[in-house]
């Protein structure tokens, strides 16, 4: 599998990268050298392996329905590069 | 005749499923300690959990869990004992990880089914593929300023069931009346309020129509619709702007709609469609969600009575009507203030009067049965003395309206304005005396053979009497007297 | 008497303790040291000398009162990684901005309710992604050792815990903080010639660690011994009940453990960490340390990690993988770097475009590649069976063995300006390291040797999961072999 520019711009569309069409020939490089050495797993036989995705735990631990938390505007507002008065502020979404 | 919609080209089929987001009922979020209580200050039920800040994790509330395994119970579901949550990856502005966390390859409940009641009396099993957890996103709002939207993520991280149906539905009505009946089911089982305005009930409409026995034909997902009446109105819109599409000789294409209220129409949703690749995974923050069996069953042992089970009671127990049976049971306060009344009472007496008119007496009034003046207590206590002859049936009707006006317990009402019935036929006898002296040329009349004047004595008793004569009395005492 | 930087954490401790030398003449040496070293190494990305000193002051009042606590008076680094209350956390990247995070992580939670005073915040790769800590928006950490007659050539401290191991090594700090998530902890401490641990998946909590690749991440410690190293994990680890990945497990006394000698265990070599390429000096060095165990009383068995080679692939899918969703939430929305656009799809674009570093906007990229529709089964499902394979090589290893013995890195420190421009070369840094974080087991480098010209080597013990222990016994055993004693170039009271 190679990556095409269209698919280099699509994919850096969904990840919200904006990237000049002037460093797409050298993204798209870059990254095919990194998914042609990666291509190399596509030897390995995994037939009825499963697959794990964690690291850690076996099970979820179930925590008790208790308000322990919120109640921090100021906090949680603090750092917000546009807050209008207790909201978030962000460019007008039309929907 | 099933339904169908008649276009140029002729009758045509509609296929509908629905994807509902309930929100669970609960203290705390699903993943995060803040408060979901309805309606706060902006931004100040949120944690930095659910506000996506560096560095913070996601813990599951139990009890969110433990509402969905009861929806999934009373939805006679299979409840999956391993499932798992996922990332659904997209960027919104009131989607402040950047991903929803919710469970996608591995749902919490799987299949299971509802009945629905239709207006015709019959009813119709509607499949459930599905039930899963996941997060609400924030709220973003459009009209506060000329070039920003504004966002609250109170909402953010609330714990919302997803309840998706097969496409068994086949008209509007169809929909509207398996929407009613699950949020009936939520509603008894406590796992979600059922607020459709404030947004605890949200519906996603799947629509697509077909010519009968045509394989399903493309679907369009009409988003968000808050209220049944809607849902019933965006089915039909729909249904009928596909037609048309298809019998232009076009082709509907698979998308995202919403459905336009004032006009009453559906409309593209363009900028959801852009890019819709969610990139799903599973989220490495979270283990698996594993239930023990023995803690499913307790939550089965301890659900409680569903509208299915409690309807075919009264029928059986109380010999209630299939019709008053189901309108006791629709609502779960409906039902919980009937069986209040009729305890340790006639239950058919008990289901004429809450039906009859205590019902009639909430609407005049405007009220729900949560703000009745009239307790079930009270309402119970009307009835006894009914039964034990106090009061006669219109009295009793009467006592009701007051007590509606003014909330007080039918005792103090009988007693206040001297309601009371009168079986002293000492009294009744004297009053009886009276119309028969006023009246000498009518009891001639009905002595010389004119029994129909037997109705105008009644009358004229109980008027003299102000209503208060115990009829069957009044009745008996006449007769004696008139020969 | 030694100088005050050059005590080890342990000597430092007991320092204090005797009151030969108060807390804040401690800390203020580090002060010293890094006003002299810092801008130089830049291994710290903030210093925070009024917070380390009212710390110390603090620690001294303690320590006069007799309640000192584990860790009471010794000044630390923290890594960025590692969210800090009330004192700017950037991950070395320019998207958090002057993002002042209001919570504290609860590793360096532990560390300060421990007593730690902490200097300041390491430098590392810009998001932990890195192994040579020259992508950080803060500039690049030099490596305080020189190679022989090459004063001039700036090596790098590898990465991405750069600054971490730099700070310790040139006698910065005691110890630091730091994460380990292909090789973070270990690759560094081999580069800069002193000891780091990355403890099982799960031993210690990643609330308030900004996430890299979350299946993966776990923090430990950089010292520059095996004991010190024990020390501060017996503080940094524990079960957290706000990660849901943190395991419910006691902590044992990881210094004690140091102790217990290797007589009797059963040490593997692995055979496919033979590598054709690996230099002579690094071979021979592994021979040494299987010798100096064997002398211990240890047994040596070989034994196969057949998908060792597949590790590396796995990594480079599963964790960009994770960290094109987790790095999502840099979005100027709600803290951090904002720029403005037309709309908000192009204020996200110009954003992250400007926020990110070249490295880190490549393995989104990747990672959202390899999630997309059509590939996810190719390349994500494929990377957790290949994940479960080496697993399931581990799992048959301590059958046979109760620990790992390999070289830490496949060479030593590198030129700053040496295997910068292809990515996978840069990748191939990790290929002793990332197993055990897809295994999720714990793994420590050691420094053992030298090579020829006078660079640090380091030896990396891998154990069972949870059983950190064995692994500070076999480590501390090689470490008191290999009496590493050589000093960095550059370094305080130098
Ligand atoms: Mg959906
Ligand atoms: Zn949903």
């Amino acid at each position: 599998m190679s990556l095409d520019t269209a698919t280099v711009r699509r994919v850096a569309s969904l990840a919200r990268l904006r990237v000049e069409e002037r460093d797409l020939p050298r993204l798209e490089s870059e990254l095919n050298g990194i998914l042609g050495w990666i291509e190399q797993l596509q030897a390995v036989d995994t037939t009825g392996v499963e697959p794990v995705a964690g690291g850690g735990a076996e099970a979820l631990r179930l925590r008790e329905d208790r308000v322990t938390d919120g109640g921090i505007q100021d906090d949680v507002l603090a750092n917000a590069p546009d807050r209008a008065g207790a909201f978030f502020a962000v460019p007008k979404v039309v929907e | 005749m099933s339904y169908t919609i008649e276009g140029a080209s002729g009758a045509w089929e509609v296929v509908i499923g629905l994807e509902v987001h309930a929100q669970v009922m609960s203290e705390a979020k699903l993943f995060s300690g803040a408060a979901t209580e309805f309606g706060a200050e902006p931004n100040s039920q949120v944690s930095f959990v659910d506000a996506g800040f560096p560095g913070m994790l996601p813990v599951i509330n139990g009890e969110c869990v433990a509402q969905a395994v009861r929806t999934g119970l009373g939805l006679k579901a299979q409840v999956n004992l391993w499932s798992r949550f996922d990332r659904k990856n997209y960027f919104y502005a009131d989607l402040p990880q950047g991903y929803q966390i919710s469970q996608y390859q591995f749902p919490v409940i799987g299949r299971g089914e509802i009945q629905v009641e239709l207006s015709d009396g019959s009813t119709k099993m509607i499949g459930i593929t599905r039930l899963h957890l996941e997060q609400d996103a924030g709220k973003s709002l459009h009209d506060q300023h000329p070039s920003k939207s504004y966002i609250d993520l109170n909402r953010s991280g609330v714990a919302l069931m997803e309840i998706v149906s097969e496409p068994d539905m086949r008209s509007p009505e169809e929909a509207g009346a398996y929407l009613t009946k699950l949020r009936q089911i939520l509603r008894y089982l406590g796992t979600c309020d059922g607020n459709m305005e404030q947004g605890s009930l949200r519906a996603d409409v799947n629509v697509s129509v077909r010519k009968p026995g045509e394989a399903f034909r493309t679907r369009c997902e009409v988003k968000n619709v808050n209220s049944i009446r809607f849902v019933m109105q965006a089915v039909e819109a729909e249904a009928r702007r596909q037609i048309a599409v298809w019998e232009e000789g076009g082709e509907v294409v698979q998308e995202t709609r919403l459905f336009d209220t004032g006009r009453g129409v559906t409309r593209s949703m363009r900028s959801k469609e852009d890019a819709h690749d969610y990139r799903y995974f599973p989220d490495p923050d979270l283990p698996p969600l594993v239930l023990q069996q023995d803690w499913v069953d307790q939550l089965k042992a301890a659900l409680p009575e569903l509208p299915d089970e409690r309807r075919a009671r009264y029928v059986g127990e109380y010999g209630l009507t299939p019709y008053d049976a189901h309108v006791l049971t629709l609502e779960k306060e409906t039902a919980a203030f009937y069986e209040a009344v009729a305890s340790g009472r006639d239950p058919k007496m008990a289901a004429n009067w809450v039906t009859g008119d205590f019902f009639a007496g909430l609407n005049r009034h405007g009220e729900g049965i949560g703000e009745s003046p009239v307790s079930a207590a009270d309402l119970g206590a009307l009835l006894d003395l009914i039964a034990d002859n106090t009061l006669s049936g219109k009295l009793a009707k009467e006592v009701l309206e007051a007590m509606f006006e003014t909330g007080k317990p039918p005792a103090a009402i009988v007693e206040e304005r001297g309601l009371k019935q009168v079986t002293d036929t000492g009294a009744i006898e004297a009053v009886i005396d009276q119309v028969m002296d006023a009246n000498a040329g009518k009891v001639a009349e009905y002595r010389a053979g004119k029994d129909k004047l037997f109705g105008f004595f009644v009358g004229q008793t109980m008027k003299a009497m102000q209503g208060k004569g115990n009829p069957a009395l009044v009745n008996e005492l006449l007769k004696k007297k008139l020969g | 008497m030694t100088a005050a930087t050059d005590l080890t954490l342990a000597g430092a401790r007991a320092a204090l303790a005797r009151r030969e030398l108060s807390a804040v003449e401690l800390t203020r040496a580090h002060l010293d040291a890094i006003a002299a070293l810092n801008p130089r190494l830049n291994a710290f990305i903030t210093v925070t000398p009024d917070q380390a000193l009212a710390q110390a002051g603090a620690a001294d009042a303690a320590l006069a009162r007799g309640d000192a606590g584990p860790l009471t008076g010794l000044p630390l680094a923290v890594k960025d990684l590692f969210c800090t209350a009330g004192t700017r956390t950037t991950a070395a990247s320019r998207i958090l901005g002057d993002f002042v995070p209001p919570y504290e992580s609860t590793v360096t939670s532990q560390l300060l309710r421990d007593g730690a005073v902490f200097l300041g915040k390491a430098n590392l790769d810009e998001f932990a992604m890195g192994s040579s800590n020259t992508s950080s928006a803060f500039g690049p950490v030099e490596n305080p050792w020189k190679r022989q007659g090459e004063e001039n050539t700036v090596l790098v401290p590898g990465g991405s815990s750069g600054g971490s191991a730099a700070a310790v090594a040139a006698r910065l700090a005691l110890g630091a903080t730091a994460t380990d998530t292909g090789g973070s902890i270990r690759q560094p401490a081999a580069f800069c010639g002193v000891a780091g641990i990355k403890p099982t998946y799960g031993r210690c909590s990643r609330f308030g660690i900004i996430a890299y690749a979350s299946s993966l991440d776990q923090a430990g410690p950089v010292a520059r011994t095996v004991e010190d190293c024990a020390i501060l994990l017996n503080s940094m680890a524990g079960f957290d009940p706000r990660d849901s990945t943190s395991a419910d497990l006691a902590v044992p006394d990881f210094a004690a453990a140091c102790e217990r000698g290797v007589k009797g265990l059963r040490i593997g070599i692995p055979r496919e960490y033979r590598l054709d390429a690996l230099p002579a000096e690094i071979a021979a060095l592994w021979e040494q340390g299987m010798a100096w165990l064997q002398a211990e009383g240890a047994t040596l068995a070989e034994i196969s990690l057949p998908h060792t080679r597949y590790a590396l692939p796995t990594y480079y899918i599963v964790a960009p993988a994770e960290a094109s969703s987790n790095l999502a939430r840099y979005d100027g929305v709600r803290f951090g770097l904002r720029k403005d656009g037309e709309d908000l799809k192009d204020l996200y674009e110009r954003t992250r475009a400007a926020g990110f570093g070249e490295e880190v906007k490549r393995r989104i990229l990747i990672g959202t590649y390899v999630l997309s529709a059509g590939y996810y089964d190719a390349y994500y499902v494929k990377a957790q069976q290949v994940r479960a394979l080496i697993r399931q090589d581990f799992d048959r290893a301590w059958d046979q063995v109760d620990a790992i013995l390999a070289p830490t890195t496949p060479t030593a420190a590198f030129g700053r300006d040496e295997k910068q421009d292809d990515p996978v070369a840069m990748y191939l840094n990790d290929v002793f390291t990332i197993t055990a974080n897809l295994a999720g087991l714990p793994g420590m480098s050691v420094p053992a040797g030298q090579d020829a010209k006078g660079l640090p080597l380091g030896l990396q013990i891998l154990g069972r999961r949870f059983d950190e222990e064995t692994v500070f016994a076999v480590g501390r055993a090689i470490e008191r072999n290999a009496g590493f004693s050589a000093l960095p170039a550059l370094r305080a009271a130098a």
